[in-house]
């Protein structure tokens, strides 16, 4: 039997994903620190795809976060999810899409509970019902909106205004896909390339113009750890591991970052800003950063769209860098307005990070 | 003496995550809690393999059950279908059952997160909000961040969201009914209980350690909790 090439084993792991009429999920941490990607998404899907996804003001948090800091009931998450289930029943719905990946694990793993326990089911139907008189309807396919973008890469790169290529070398950008741990860790058939060779942001990059890179902790956590960053004495566990993962890409001389989880590119982001000013470290070659990107910034970046409407001025890292090597247009002058045109202040300028994050030039 | 092996052979987590440990140490070898602190998740599973119920009690009031940041990273690597990381959280719940947390530093600090994150769900339908990361307390989130919170309606209006107010969209405030039916289903599905669990278990070692929980939000015993970290877990010290 002929063995099949590492790079292309992600193709054993492949998943259904809708094509169309989404439960559209948000997610707590992308609607703090990356608001206007769920925009862009939705913008994405519905104008640009003509697809359908709809959303109820009602739907709440999972729970996710305080679960998985272990304030939070089994019992009781899995009867908040019930409840997300029902909103999506209601508008005759079959479909998740949903933002988060704690939630996409969760909504897995408790799916994955209640086919391997049916009792357990019976239970949350009844505890939900006692809660809320509601009933629900098992989802039949659960995506990560990720996944969404994925299955549409080829017809986003049909429309796309700027391809990942450096327009003064023209070669590929150097591209670093940072999966979140649970999207595909837990449960790899759920993911698309599974746990090992995730494909959904490497396929995109690819159909994008660009060139992944492989390098050592490819697959190590961002450093979240739920308690061992909310809580401040815990917080060195989180910076240490996301410095490990910088000083293992490092060498591969990445263009940028790009993520599918929304709390990974906010630590990615982040922790790069802690660790110059702690340490005057910075891991590219001009000292300003590695730009971090959603996957939602990414494909409405190459769609063409403003990058301050992407809201790409919430990064601590600043992108101008990357947007220079495409030749993405933008106004630097836009970036911190406010939604009439009026100038807001402008945050300070970190001493550690070479040049004003204004300086959108980067000379 | 409680049988802690029945109580948690209750939790589904603990039924799922427990096969059978070959101790290879492939999880150890993946995990991100065992490189930073002095843990090792193959002890977790071995430990509790064995059924010495005073050993599972010395873990259930141990620093050691704290360390894991649930990557799930374990579950992926181990040849036998265990998940370290689920057993950690059936070890945890019924810890926090027992009032066994609050005898360590790294358990009391689940105050902390039932007072921040758990309260907020309840509250507001969200697991946090942007006013939470307070920049004084969150310095790693630089001056960009500094920026929003100062600015905070018009930048998430310019980012397109609905922050606070009602229908749909980003940051929406959530409806009172909404609000309600969480309220009802952590009601009746025991999340109510087990934060008074966890309030009172924290009262009683404040009482203890001689910190108040009665003076305001950030009150002596959750500054202290947050905040403190005796530097003795890394096993380098």
């Amino acid at each position: 039997m002929q063995k099949q090439p590492k790079s292309t084993q992600w193709s054993l792991y492949q998943k259904e994903i809708a094509n169309d009429n989404y439960f559209y999920g948000r997610s707590c941490i992308r609607q703090n620190f990356f608001p206007a990607s769920e925009k862009t998404f939705l913008k994405i899907l519905r104008e640009e795809l003509g697809k359908t996804v709809l959303e109820d003001p009602n739907h709440t948090t999972c729970t996710g976060i305080g679960y998985h800091s272990d304030v939070v009931p089994f019992d009781t998450t899995q009867t908040v999810v019930a409840r997300q289930f029902s909103l999506m029943t209601a508008m005759g719905l079959k479909n998740m899409a949903l933002s988060c990946i704690t939630s996409f694990g969760l909504y897995t793993e408790i799916l994955d509970t209640w086919h391997h326990f049916p009792e357990q089911l019976a239970k949350i139907r009844e505890l939900l019902y006692k809660a809320t008189k509601r009933e629900f309807e098992l989802p039949e396919n659960i995506a990560h909106a990720s996944d969404v973008i994925y299955k549409f890469r080829n017809e986003i790169a049909q429309k796309a205004k700027y391809k990942l290529v450096n327009k003064e070398t023209g070669e590929p950008l150097r591209v670093v896909e940072h999966i979140g741990c649970h999207y595909s860790k837990m449960f790899p058939q759920s993911g698309v390339g599974g746990a090992e060779f995730p494909q959904v942001l490497s396929g995109m990059v690819e159909a994008f113009g660009g060139e992944i890179v492989d390098y050592p902790e490819r697959r190590h956590c961002c450093g979240f750890g739920f308690r061992n960053y909310l809580v401040q004495a815990n917080r060195a566990y989180s910076i240490s591991n996301t410095k490990k993962k910088f000083e293992s890409m490092e060498p591969f001389k990445p263009d940028f970052i790009i993520t599918n989880c929304p709390g990974c590119p906010m630590f990615l982001d982040r922790w790069q800003y802690a660790i110059a000013e702690m340490e005057g470290k910075t891991y590219d070659a001009q000292g300003k950063g590695i730009p971090v990107l959603t996957y939602e910034e990414l494909a409405g970046m190459v769609l063409g769209y403003n990058p301050w409407d992407l809201g790409m001025q919430m990064h601590q890292i600043g992108v101008e860098s990357l947007l220079d090597k495409i030749g993405v247009a933008y106004n630097p002058e836009d970036k911190y307005k406010d939604i009439h045109g009026n100038q807001l202040p402008v945050p300070e300028c970190p001493a550690s990070l070479r040049g004003k994050i204004l300086d959108t030039k980067h000379k | 003496m409680v049988d802690y092996c029945a109580e948690l052979e209750k939790d589904i987590r603990f039924q799922e995550g427990l096969k059978s440990c070959l101790n290879c140490g492939v999880c150890c070898a993946i995990c991100p809690a065992a490189e930073f602190y002095n843990y090792d998740p193959r002890s977790i599973v071995t430990l509790v393999q064995q059924r010495n119920n005073e050993v599972i009690e010395q873990l259930l009031k141990s620093n050691t059950i704290w360390y894991c940041g649930q990557c799930m990273s374990c579950k992926t690597r181990c040849p036998r279908g265990n998940t370290a990381g689920m057993i950690i959280q059936a070890l945890r719940t019924l810890s926090q059952q027992l009032g066994f947390f609050t005898e360590s530093e790294k358990g009391r600090q689940q105050y902390a997160l039932k007072k921040v994150v758990g309260e907020n769900i309840l509250n507001t339908g969200y697991c946090l909000c942007p006013t939470m990361v307070a920049p004084e307390l969150h310095v790693e989130q630089g001056p960009m961040w500094e920026w929003v919170i100062a600015n905070i309606d018009a930048v998430y209006e310019r980012m397109g969201a609905n922050y606070r107010k009602p229908g749909a969209g980003v940051l929406r405030k959530i409806s009172d009914d909404a609000l309600q039916e969480l309220a009802q289903i952590f009601e009746v599905t025991g999340g109510k209980e087990f934060y008074k669990t966890i309030e009172d278990f924290s009262e009683k070692k404040a009482a203890e350690m001689n910190l108040d929980t009665t003076n305001g939000p950030m009150n002596d015993y959750l500054v202290h909790v947050y905040t403190t970290n005796s530097g003795t877990h890394s096993g380098n010290e």
